[in-house]
């Protein structure tokens, strides 16, 4: 088992040597690496698709981001979170290639097809776009495939209307199809469900889960919703500027950067338990359900 | 097109043939480049690579070097330093265009003079001189408009997926870097084949006007682009046959022609909101 990864039994995460000893902590002035071999699960057992090292970003002479480091491996749903303006976009656009850092390196895994999905996205009513054009320009795409995406992500009544007529939710839903229509390894979400109604945020990540357990994808997802991100989440990167800690949701909760960047909000979560209804192997591919988890146990 | 053309050799002087081609020609070539700028909302980044173009020809004039090539020169130059001082945040982009737009026309003007006294005509160079075109102005528009057509076909998806939303072309791994170069490249050989025809202050004419007259009336990038060239092409013969008729300029008849096509289509369009 480890930080990282869904392979880990119920019992070694609550176990007291599981869950705190796996979050990492770090300060101003400690490069993450430093810390004595402590690395992420997914380095060992499979390849990340991205990995961000000392990532640092300025801009107007201020420090944007300060020497984080991120992975995303296959399979596992990473959650940034963080206060206003703590980096979280600035992370993400630098991950994406995006923003050009002013140190580290970003790797990515050669090849790797990203889907993304902005956290803004400014509609121009000056060019004329169907939704099933708008799909097109992400890649060749066959009309039947893209038909089955937008079915997908709930949106394909709306295949034939214009881009600038569609609702905030709707529009949500069109881009999350066009980040999917390439079939990426690796999928970006930057506050996806910004302007979705609550019915739609559920369905959202109910769709976030299923693509990672049926296709593996990994996921690396921007967050203001504590609650989305303890119960959805594999990982979390608790983030203000440098990486204030980071691991599995229960050990970040507990963390106190954590619970002194999020006050009252994190302590009501920081006990959140959930269900869940199958576990993994250690590939990451779904096992036959054991049977609900009553009272439910933190998520491994 | 080409049976039009052969039928009117019979009746048209060549002149005014020449003028017909040209017109039509450059209202085709100008089709996609004036959607992409009307959407980029590039119409006075456009206007200001235009203005360069005259100072390109006081350039060629002062150099010695073809006046084409050194149009095709100082407007991808003034391309390029737009996009250079656009990286500053404190003097907003529209001044800045103001700014180069009329350094490079003032600039283009005297020294056009300085270099030649009077014997330049620079109402030509301004305004267009369509039924002046010759053989040699035909060639150059049949290959700068096929290579800027070809660029644009070549980076099309890029161009437009760089439209719609840049972050997310980029993310995608689309050359959106390579297809920012290649419009500004385009806009100066456009500039360059048009400037004798419909002169550099109503190129952006070409570009702007037919786009939007197409948008109300289309649903995709591609049918835009169509309409648009359509629209282009009838208004130069339109316009050119008004030229004739009541003998008044070429390029300022079309573009007369132009305005009322777009300013219709918009009419349109803002009623039927209202209503």
């Amino acid at each position: 088992m480890g930080v990282g990864t869904r392979s880990g039994s119920v019992a070694s995460e609550i176990g007291p040597a599981g869950g705190v000893s796996h979050a990492r902590s770090h300060h101003h002035g400690h490069r993450a690496h430093d810390d004595g071999g402590h690395h992420h699960a997914p380095d060992e057992t499979r390849p990340a698709l991205i990995r961000g090292r000392s990532l640092t970003l300025v801009r107007s002479g201020r420090v944007i981001l300060d020497r984080i480091d991120i992975d995303i491996a296959a399979g596992e749903i990473v959650t940034l979170i963080g206060p206003n303006g703590a980096g979280k976009t600035s992370l993400v656009r630098t991950l994406l290639g995006l923003e050009r850092p002013d140190a580290g390196v970003v790797e990515r895994k050669p090849g790797l097809v990203v889907g993304y999905v902005p956290q803004r996205f400014d509609r121009d009513a000056a060019i004329p776009m169907t939704v099933a054009r708008f799909l097109t320009l992400a890649a060749k795409v066959e009309p039947e495939r893209a038909r089955r995406v937008l079915e997908e992500v709930g949106a394909a009544h709306v295949a034939q209307r214009q881009l600038a007529q569609l609702s905030g939710g709707e529009l949500q839903r069109v881009v999350l199809a066009r980040a999917l229509v390439r079939e990426p390894r690796l999928l970006v979400l930057d506050e996806p469900a910004r302007g979705v109604d609550h019915l739609g945020e559920a369905d959202l990540y109910a769709l976030i889960g299923r693509l990672r357990d049926e296709r593996g994808l990994g996921v690396l997802l921007v967050s203001h919703d504590l609650h989305v991100v303890m119960a959805q989440s594999d990982r979390v990167l608790c983030i203000n500027r440098h990486v204030c800690c980071d691991g599995v949701p229960e050990t970040v909760a507990q963390h106190p950067e954590y619970a002194r960047l999020f006050g009252d909000a994190a302590r009501a979560f920081a006990i959140y338990q959930h269900h869940h209804n199958h576990e993994h192997d250690l590939g990451g591919e779904p096992l036959p359900n054991e049977g609900t988890h009553g009272g439910g146990g933190p998520r491994a | 097109m080409r049976a039009r053309t052969v039928e009117a050799a019979r009746v048209l002087d060549p002149f005014l043939l020449r003028a017909l081609i040209a017109a039509v020609g450059v209202g085709l070539v100008a089709a996609p480049l004036g959607c992409l700028v009307v959407w980029r909302r590039m119409s006075y980044f456009g206007g200001t690579i235009a203005h360069g173009g005259l100072l390109g020809v006081a350039l060629g004039l002062a150099l010695g070097i073809d006046l084409t090539l050194g149009v095709v020169l100082v407007s991808v130059a003034t391309g390029a330093i737009l996009t250079g001082l656009g990286r500053q945040r404190l003097v907003p982009s529209d001044s800045l265009l103001g700014i180069l737009s009329h350094a490079a026309l003032a600039g283009g003007v005297v020294g056009a003079s300085l270099l030649t006294g009077q014997r330049l005509d620079l109402m030509g160079y301004l305004f267009g001189d369509v039924l002046a075109v010759s053989g040699t102005d035909l060639a150059w528009l049949a290959i700068g408009g096929g290579v800027v057509l070809a660029i644009i076909a070549g980076l099309w998806r890029t161009l437009v997926a760089v439209a719609v939303h840049e972050d997310l072309a980029a993310a995608e791994g689309l050359p959106v870097a390579r297809a920012e170069a290649a419009l500004i490249v385009v806009l100066a050989l456009t500039v360059a084949i048009a400037m004798k025809i419909v002169g550099v202050l109503l190129i952006i004419s070409f570009l702007v006007m037919p786009a939007a007259t197409a948008r109300p009336f289309v649903s995709t990038p591609e049918q835009m682009v169509f309409l648009a060239a359509v629209v282009g092409a009838v208004s130069s013969v339109l316009g050119l046959a008004i030229s004739m008729s009541v003998d008044v300029p070429g390029g300022p008849a079309i573009v007369l022609v132009l305005s009322a096509a777009s300013l219709v289509a918009i009419g349109w369009t803002a009623a039927r909101r209202s209503g």
